[in-house]
């Protein structure tokens, strides 16, 4: 059971605490948007074997959505950030290649 | 035969007689003894029979590790059946039953399964599943029910209470031998917070029994030192009776306490299930000693041979008056040694390694013990006891060269590390060939959040297995440098031994017993694999090898040894069965907890609950709310009192607690355009004072939740949701506004229970709140689709005109620690005018009635609100709003959906609920097609008949066709297609 | 007043630690940021408390102030005071962007007190209590159920929704019983 720290209120919250919300950094296509567009942002979701970037809520807590980086396979947490954001910050992503040099990018 | 010896016992107080009785016989141990230890103190070695064959059972360890001493304990609201008896403490007035036995334990007619164990090998189950169906039904199962199971199911409800708590460490140490205490003192002393937990009543493990010497003290009182010790740190917390059931990741262990197992009916908790987060966690759970592969080693009187050095030493029990002891190791001469110093007889010590050299076996020769090296059991003689056993050379196929009568076999095959709370998480082992175990491999742990080791082993889950080595390796795990020392003879190597003798034949192979609770022999892992299974993991299913109570401590090592030499594969590569929680059951009521009887699930109440329960209200759940679904009154079915209230709705006043709507504030800035996005329609131009309906879909386009919007001010309004929808729409609203658009100004408050809401329904309505006085309700005042606020019979309300029954409606709010007091004074206002409180259900019916559609029902998260008619509450003007891309797709738009129509029958009967509506064809997986279904479905107490709603292909276009539908059963029904507003058409009614 | 009810009307039981509910109190969410002008002013207008930082809570006579998220707080005042309060809290943020509500009769509030009442929350909430500073408000769950918690006045107040009120009252009773102390 995961122990995620929400970078909002600082507190280390455990798995019962706190909700998933699926993958991090999708883009919103809205009306008129192509086809193509639109089925990877409703439907084409990442499941990798390692580097994962995903959104969590402090449902039992704060309240906020923020985003964590994880890998899947062995459940080590690089960082976990707000949600106001488009892309991992670098600290995070400098971590991730540190850790897992043959990381290919959360893109 | 077993008994006490007059002397001696380390853990019993022989002033403290306990009674108990065994299968009602009247017995007495000692406080201190476990059961296990009492049954044999009182010769008691029968103590159950195996699963499959119903072969007499003894008692074989002394500790979790035990596959056959399992009984039926305690009675009525504490009966609990598999309880091991060699992990039970005695307490007085114990009373248990053995098990899997029938008519009687000496007498078993199960045991005929023995002399058909030929019919009934390895894969029995998959074979006989695979023989026709008929077999199976006829012949198999009903002997398998008869003879089968693991004693009884408890009848009556647990007298017990249960309950969970948390704790947080920096470290935690499984396991309270001198492994796990020497870690602890270190950790202690360098301040780290500690728990240390230890599954049994004792601190020191197995080092006091083995006569260990530690800083040149006895064992025993290193340990009573190491205990003070730590007892006295502030930092160091310490649970006796408490198992560490499971690891698990980020350092969450599981942990049952047994608080009072021992003492039953004392008040306390039963158990206490520990939810510990520990930054590290060192398992110093030991090691657990090997059963020999020799036929008869399942004869009762066969015992492992450092159990009955346990027996013996602490609880002053002598299993046997002659014991052979057989052995492929020096540490069963503790054994001898102990046995022969108590008195009693050693015959002999049958070693399978060929030389025999080391400290321990020249004590024993020196006691005058005769040692046979290169020797084997060939064959154990007995029935219910052990009688004799039969001594063959290890190298050859078992011709007797002698027999040696006895009572008891004390029998080692070596020592396996556990490594349960290591391998749980994912940490990776080593196959150890010197000591013919697999041990974790530190290069491979299991990990924790920050890519550290999460677990650590330390003393005889290392592997190591000499005291000295134990207390160095316990010291590294902890991170310390300095370890006690620890004094003890010279132990030459084991060698291993997986067949007893390594040539046996197949009648020996068939007596063999790996698993003995589920009587897996030798020949049935080899005729599996003779079958075609070279997994482990197959092997394990096919033959149920380990799948019992014990899960396999004793058998799984065995086991796969036997499968790698009948594979001819290096046992690493044939590797181990996966390590899964808990290391030894866990009750259902521990894991249950607190959440039973009143407080199983939280159910949420009105602040009006109370007064539905004296008023006979018949609840339902709506989320977790409970609801009224109707208030029968005396001699009413719950049918009759819908109809009556319905009808009563319609022709006077009916008055529903609505406080379980949502209620969400929505406000700031931007509020107008952010609901323009979360609703189909238009919000932002709503008029202050003013409400209006609105849907909410998915980003998909399907409808998700419904709701009365009321403009509060400039920039505030008040969205109602479904019931069971406030806190998904508020979640929903927060994701939004702060991942997707948390640039925009707006802050939502969910204050659904802020308020107990009311509707007063029916013709009557306005008159009831004019009784109550000090606000104008009048048409003129509060028009259809506004809202006031005000006062009204002394209470803050605020009034809507919203009607979700077509008649004349308000709905009431007030805040909810008035709202008892506001409904009172309602029902009093309303008698005069025949008002009733009306449920959930007439609330379905009079919506039905009026062709409202009601989320979860209408809907079920593939229904876009254009299928449901709704399609004048979309904006046709908003570039965007949530669900409007997906809304686009192609099959969203076509004419072939189904769309909501009326259904009726044509003699007025009402449409079962669950009928569909079939279409000619068959689809591409040859089923049925079909063109609609029925969704909501009512008798209709206003109309005298059954009304309907569905969702049929072509929906209104067909207004007028009968077509037919298929009830659950079957059966079949004429239905028309109508217009889904059954009363009141051009609403009229609620426009008053 | 008497139309006005706490959600239990002041169950009490007492075990080996003492629990009761409280109330009514009022209570009011106040959603801004923590740089909105004149914010903390406002707070120590209608609670007599300084705006709480990150986690904490303050405490002035009966009122409280705590901070419940980045850019919400919960204020507690007497019941009756609650109209006053959102009067001065809408005079002192007037053209702000905040939100401020009555959330008084959305709550439940229990008392919990005795020198092992933290062994009570110990087994309701997943939280660390030797790194629970004392003034720290902690938002968690109380098993199944959101809560809030913080130490005043030799105890804990713990703060529930009101419809789970009966709920957590049988969780607290539970937990508090004689014979089940942790330590
Ligand atoms: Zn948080």
């Amino acid at each position: 059971m995961l122990i995620l720290e929400c970078p909002y209120c600082g507190v280390k919250a455990e798995e019962t605490e706190l909700a998933p919300g699926g993958e991090a950094h999708l883009k919103r296509f809205g009306p008129g948007s192509p086809d193509e567009d639109f089925e990877a942002y409703m439907f084409a979701r990442k499941n990798p074997k390692g580097v994962h970037f995903e959104r969590w809520r402090h449902a039992y807590g704060c309240g906020k959505w923020f985003l964590a980086a994880r890998c899947t396979a062995t459940l080590e947490v690089f960082g976990t950030y707000p949600a106001q954001t488009t892309e991992p910050p670098a600290d995070i992503v400098a971590k991730i290649m540190a850790k897992r040099p043959d990381w290919k990018g959360y893109k | 035969m077993s008994t006490r010896l007059a002397k001696g016992g380390r853990l019993i107080d022989r002033a403290a007689p306990q009674d108990f009785t065994f299968n009602g016989k009247r017995l007495r141990g000692f406080k201190g003894d476990t059961l296990a230890a009492a049954l044999l103190a009182n010769d008691q070695m029968l103590v159950g029979r195996s699963f499959k064959y119903h072969r007499p059972r003894g008692i074989v360890a002394s500790g979790a590790e035990e596959p056959n001493a399992l009984v039926n304990m305690g009675e009525g609201g504490r009966f609990e059946p598999n309880q091991r008896t060699t992990t039970t403490e005695l307490f007085d007035g114990l009373t248990c039953t053995s098990q899997n036995h029938f008519p009687s334990l000496e007498f078993d007619i199960g045991v005929l399964n023995n002399y058909a164990a030929r019919f009934l090998p390895a894969g029995f189950y998959y074979k006989t599943f695979i023989h026709p169906r008929a077999a199976w039904k006829h012949v198999f199962e009903p002997i398998i029910r008869q003879s089968a199971g693991l004693g009884k199911v408890p009848k009556d409800r647990d007298a017990d209470r249960y309950e969970q708590a948390y704790a947080f460490c920096d470290l935690l140490i499984t396991g309270g031998g001198i492994a796990g205490l020497q870690a602890a003192l270190t950790a202690g002393k360098a301040g780290k917070r500690v728990w240390l937990m230890e599954q049994t009543a004792h601190w020191g493990g197995r080092a006091p029994v083995d006569g260990v010497e530690i800083d040149g003290t006895p064992a025993e009182a290193w340990v009573k030192n190491a205990v003070q010790a730590l007892e006295a740190m502030e930092n160091v917390t310490m649970r006796l009776r408490c198992m560490a059931a499971g690891s698990y990741d980020h350092g969450y262990v599981l942990a049952d306490e047994k608080v009072a197992d021992h003492t039953p009916g004392d008040g306390r908790p039963r158990h206490r299930l520990w939810r510990i987060r520990a930054g590290q966690i060192i398992a110093a759970t030991g090691a657990i000693e090997r059963p020999l592969s020799f036929a008869g080693n399942d004869i009762p009187g066969v015992m492992l041979a450092a159990a009955m050095r346990d027996y013996l030493v602490n609880w002053a029990v002598a299993p046997g008056d002659r014991t052979v002891v057989v052995t492929n190791n020096d540490d069963a001469y503790r054994t001898a040694i102990a046995l022969k110093e108590a008195g009693l007889e050693v015959p002999v010590i049958l070693d399978a390694r060929a030389t025999v050299t080391g400290d321990l076996p020249a004590k024993a020769r020196a006691l005058g013990i005769r040692v046979e090296a290169g020797k084997a059991i060939a064959k154990v003689k007995g029935g219910k006891r052990v009688t004799s056993v039969a001594i063959c050379a290890q190298a050859g196929q078992g011709a007797v060269l002698e027999e040696i009568a006895c009572d008891a076999v004390a029998m080692s095959g070596g020592w396996s590390p556990v490594v349960h709370l290591w391998s749980h998480c994912g940490g990776k082992l080593n196959w150890d060939a010197a000591q013919a175990h697999f041990a974790p491999d530190p290069a491979r742990p299991p990990l924790n959040h920050d890519g550290s080791a999460l677990v650590v082993t330390a003393g005889a889950a290392s592997g190591v297995l000499l005291a000295g080595d134990v207390l160095a390796n316990a010291t590294a795990a902890a991170g310390g440098d300095v370890a006690p020392v620890a004094s003890g003879p010279v132990e030459a190597a084991m060698e291993p031994v997986w067949v007893m003798p390594q040539g046996a034949t197949i009648d020996l192979r068939m007596k063999m017993w790996l698993d003995y609770q589920n009587d897996v022999k030798v020949s049935d892992v080899q005729l599996a694999a003779r079958e075609g299974y070279s997994s482990v993991e197959h092997t394990k299913r096919y033959t149920t090898l380990g799948m019992a109570t014990d899960q396999g401590k004793l058998s799984n090592i065995n086991g796969l040894a036997v499968l790698a030499d009948s594979l001819s594969s290096p046992i690493p590569q044939v590797g181990t069965t996966t390590f899964r929680p808990p290391y030894t059951p866990v009750t259902f009521g521990a894991l249950a907890g607190e959440a039973r009887g009143d407080i199983f699930q939280p159910l949420r109440q009105t602040p009006i609950h109370a007064w539905h329960e004296a008023h006979n209200a018949y609840f339902e759940p709506v989320g977790l709310w409970r609801r009224p679904y109707c208030y029968p009154r005396p001699g009413e079915t719950h049918e009759q009192a819908v109809h009556r209230e319905v009808v009563n709705t319609r022709t006077n006043v009916g008055l529903l607690d609505a406080s379980t709507l949502g209620k969400i504030i929505v406000k700031g800035p931007d509020a107008g355009k952010f609901l323009d996005m979360l609703y189909t329609n238009v919000m932002s131009n709503l008029g202050i004072g003013k409400c209006r309906y609105g849907l909410m879909c998915s980003e998909q386009g399907f409808l998700s939740d419904d709701g009365v919007v009321a403009r509060i001010d400039e920039d505030t309004w008040l969205c109602h949701t479904t019931s069971g929808g406030a806190d998904r729409i508020h979640a929903w609203m927060e994701d939004w506004l702060q991942c997707e658009w948390w640039d925009w100004q707006v802050y939502t408050a969910n204050v659904t229970e802020q308020f107990a809401q009311i509707a007063v329904v029916g013709p009557n309505a306005r008159k009831v709140l004019e009784k109550l006085g000090g606000m104008d309700v009048s048409k003129e005042a509060l028009p259809f689709m506004q809202w006031a606020d005000g006062e009204m019979g002394g209470f803050r309300v605020r009034a809507y005109r919203i009607s979700f029954s077509g008649e004349l409606s308000y709905e009431i709010a007030v805040p909810a620690s008035e709202g008892r007091a506001f409904w009172d004074a309602l029902v009093t206002a309303g008698a005069e005018f025949g008002m009733m409180p009306y449920g959930t259900e007439g609330l379905h019916v009079l919506r039905a009635e009026k062709g409202f559609i009601m989320i979860g029902d209408e809907t079920d998260g593939t229904v876009i609100p254009q299928d449901l008619n709704l399609g004048w509450a979309i904006s046709k003007k908003k570039a965007d709003y949530l669900g409007k891309r997906g809304q686009e797709r192609p099959f969203l738009a076509s004419p072939d959906r189904w769309k909501l129509v009326g259904l009726e029958t044509l003699d007025g009967s009402v449409i079962p609920d669950g009928s569909i509506a079939p279409a000619p064809g068959t689809n591409a997986n040859g089923q049925r097609n079909t063109q609609g279904r029925v969704t909501s479905t009512y008798y209709s107490p206003t109309l005298k008949r059954g009304i309907a709603m569905g969702l049929v292909k072509g929906g209104l276009s067909r207004v007028g066709e009968t077509i037919e539908m298929t009830r659950l059963d079957g059966s079949t029904l004429q239905v028309k297609i109508v217009d889904p507003v059954f009363y009141d058409k051009e609403g009229e009614k609620q426009n008053v | 007043m008497s139309k006005v009810a706490s959600a239990l009307g002041g169950a009490r039981y007492d075990g080996f630690a003492h629990v009761r509910e409280i109330g009514p109190l009022g209570m009011i969410s106040l959603r801004a940021k923590p740089d909105v002008t004149g914010l903390a002013e406002a707070v120590t207008a209608v609670t007599g408390c300084p705006l709480p930082a990150q986690r904490r809570v303050e405490l002035a006579g009966g009122n409280v102030a705590g901070w419940m998220s980045p850019d919400e707080y919960l204020l507690i005042v007497p019941y009756d005071g609650v109209k006053a309060a959102l009067a001065t809290l809408a005079e002192k943020l007037a053209g702000q962007h905040h939100l401020a509500v009555d959330v008084s009769d959305a709550r439940a509030v229990f008392r919990i007190e005795g020198d092992k009442a933290a062994e009570v929350l110990m087994k309701l909430a997943p939280v660390d209590h030797a790194t629970l500073e004392p003034g720290e408000l902690r938002r968690s769950r109380a098993a199944q159920v959101a809560a809030a918690f913080w130490q005043q006045d030799g105890g804990y107040t713990l703060v529930c929704f009101r419809s789970v009120a009966g709920y957590v009252m049988g969780l607290l009773r539970h937990s508090a019983q004689s014979g089940a102390e942790l330590f």
